[in-house]
């Protein structure tokens, strides 16, 4: 804060002027080019054919018209893709917070019989792992393809977001679990009562991590799920918007003379991120947040 | 880090253990719903993650899915020969290092960059409201950003658009190889940098202010600063990210290429990764697959191992 106050008082050099005029410009522009792109999606998404053929949609929507969103919110298969993915965000985010606490717990305990070895047991995954094809074989093995188990599952702990978490439990005062202790609690007790009450702000951030993390990935969805009913939102999106693939929608598509394919794909893309944009604003200081506690660790 | 805590909540216990057992076996006891805790975290690493690398066995055999592990027959190094000798190898290794490089080359110092100019900002909240938004591109989906970049990059997207307007020929830039590396390299800066500087950040509010205040006092310029103040104080952020960084110059993640690349593309698109992809779970051919898969991962682990040693011996940074 006193850095802040002293700014000011070198205002004086022409140099540092011209320094922040440029700065300011620069920012704008990086916030532009950040925005753009799905301002356009969306503007694009609500106009109307003939105006995206003359390439005159450029920052404002024109011939506004809301047929593709009526013809996605139609359309049974994303319907179903969209509660694929909240069913699949919901158990498997709820599987990685409560599997890492369960992991962090004891090994952020100093008088953790075998805390050394097991801290090598997990740490050793995060330089080497089995490979795609291995996993997929396990997945295999245990009979989980096509199954919402093979989504949630294999990824239960990120070791990372894990460590993360011990290293938030060994900084919690310990007099409370002493405590606690005393009061004839056992560790199990103490994890659920005491433990995870005081670590809400990093239950906070991993809940959000996981979350995203979930809504957003499609490559295990589209590797271990074979039938279009379990497909969550983006492999789904992947078909329609990368692939180009519409096939089911054709028929709609070319009995409304208002929109085109685009105006379908890019409100399929709107109808994806905007939950993330809803939630965004409010959650992001945690996500930050979780940057920064990884980030003093390491 | 180690923690202060000195006393355990378990000193309580250890004294009603009996005798005569010996020291594991108390511990053990002792420690009874601590184990009972991490039970399932343990199932979790043994099934998930270390059968996997049993299963890495595969490669030095022909896998057979019926027989399993235990039955198939024994090659040796066969699979591996086959992938080093093949004329696609260089290919494969050449596209992974370069996209990788390229990465480095644009992604690394961005977020550096964006750090220092967003910490010159003399407004407290148009800093804020420009980080918020640079972060954005980070929570929006692999297969969204790819689905902007196919629709944007059409031969009439809005990319070809605007060419048009100049009097230029519409290109179909994802269907040409020469510009592959510059889509990826630039979206991936695109998607991260705002992301990616958090940790300068983070790691510049730790400057005291009263370095700033000294070099004013000894009339030091904006640039002086920059250079012999805040440079020097995120350096040993920088090292060790560049580390991790090096460390990962093998270990290109496919999932954004497996959306991006097609089949005119692959002379500068297709990697490592996504060649596994392609000939183990498209093809079939795990165990040929599971080998050049190891084939990446001890590379990658070679790479890790030295470029840590490196910064141990040029600084005082390193990872362990």
């Amino acid at each position: 804060m006193l850095l802040k106050s002293r700014k000011p008082s070198e205002n004086g050099g022409i140099g540092s002027r011209i320094f922040d005029f440029c700065n300011v410009l620069f920012m704008l522009c990086l916030a532009f080019i950040t925005l753009y792109p799905m301002y356009n999606i969306f503007i694009v998404s609500i106009s109307s054919a003939e105006h995206i053929y003359a390439g005159t949609v450029n920052f404002l929507p024109k011939g506004i018209n809301f047929d593709a969103y009526r013809m996605v919110f139609k359309n049974d298969s994303i319907w179903r893709s969209f509660g694929n993915s909240i069913l699949y965000t919901t158990v498997g985010t709820a599987i990685n917070v409560v599997c890492s606490a369960m992991c962090a717990y004891p090994l952020s305990r100093k008088d953790f019989y075998g805390r050394g070895f097991f801290t090598l047991f997990v740490a050793v995954t995060m330089f080497i792992s089995g490979g795609m094809i291995p996993s997929y074989l396990v997945v295999n093995q245990l009979r989980l393809i096509n199954t919402m188990w093979a989504i949630v599952l294999p990824g239960a702990i990120s070791t990372y977001n894990m460590i993360i978490m011990r290293t938030f439990f060994q900084n919690l005062p310990v007099s409370l679990q002493e405590s606690a202790y005393l009061d004839g609690a056992n560790d199990i007790t103490i994890l659920f009562k005491v433990v995870l009450p005081l670590s809400m702000p990093i239950i906070a951030t991993m809940t959000l991590f996981y979350a995203v993390g979930h809504w957003n990935s499609y490559f295990n969805a589209m590797i271990y799920l074979n039938s279009k009913s379990k497909f969550p939102l983006q492999v789904l999106l992947r078909e329609i918007v990368v692939a180009g693939n519409m096939a089911d929608e054709s028929a709609d598509l070319t009995s409304n003379i208002n929109i085109i394919a685009i105006n379908f794909k890019y409100a399929v893309i709107v109808i994806t991120v905007v939950p993330i944009l809803i939630v965004y604003p409010f959650l992001q200081k945690h996500f930050t947040k979780g940057v920064m506690i990884g980030a003093i660790k390491g | 880090m180690p923690s202060q805590r000195s006393a355990s909540p378990t000193v309580q216990s250890r004294q009603n253990q009996p005798k005569s057992l010996p020291k594991p076996l108390r511990e053990i006891i002792r420690c009874k719903y601590l184990y009972l805790i991490f039970l399932i975290p343990f199932i979790y690493y043994i099934v998930f993650q270390y059968w996997p690398m049993y299963g890495i066995l595969i490669s030095f055999q022909d896998y057979n899915v019926v027989k399993g592990i235990s039955g198939s027959p024994w090659v040796g190094f066969k699979h591996f020969e086959k992938f080093l000798f093949d004329r696609y190898f260089w290919t494969l290794v050449r596209n992974t290092l370069l996209i990788n490089v390229y990465n480095l080359l644009w992604g690394f110092p961005a977020p550096i960059l964006l750090a220092i100019l967003l910490n010159e900002l003399r407004s407290e909240r148009f800093k804020k409201v420009i980080q918020n938004i640079s972060y954005l591109p980070h929570f929006i989906s692999t297969v969204v950003v790819c689905g902007m970049l196919v629709n944007f990059l059409s031969s009439d997207g809005m990319v070809n658009q605007i060419i048009k307007l100049f009097g230029g020929e519409s290109i179909q830039f994802l269907m040409y190889p020469q510009y592959f590396r510059t889509i990826y390299v630039a979206s991936g800066v695109w998607q991260s940098v705002g992301w990616n500087s958090i940790i300068y950040l983070a790691a510049l509010t730790g400057i005291d202010a009263e370095m700033f205040e000294a070099a004013l006092i000894d009339g030091a310029n904006r640039w002086h600063r920059i250079r012999y103040i805040t440079l020097p104080s995120i350096a040993p952020t920088i090292s060790i990210m560049l580390i991790l960084n090096l460390g990962r110059l093998m270990n290109l993640g496919h999932e954004k290429i497996l959306l991006l690349y097609n089949g005119s593309t692959y002379e500068t698109a297709d990697v490592i990764s996504t060649y596994v992809y392609r000939r183990g779970l498209l093809g079939n051919d795990f165990s040929y697959a599971t080998a050049v898969n190891l084939f990446q991962a001890v590379i990658g682990v070679i790479l890790v191992s030295v470029s840590n040693q490196i910064s141990k011996k040029v600084g005082e940074t390193s990872l362990w």
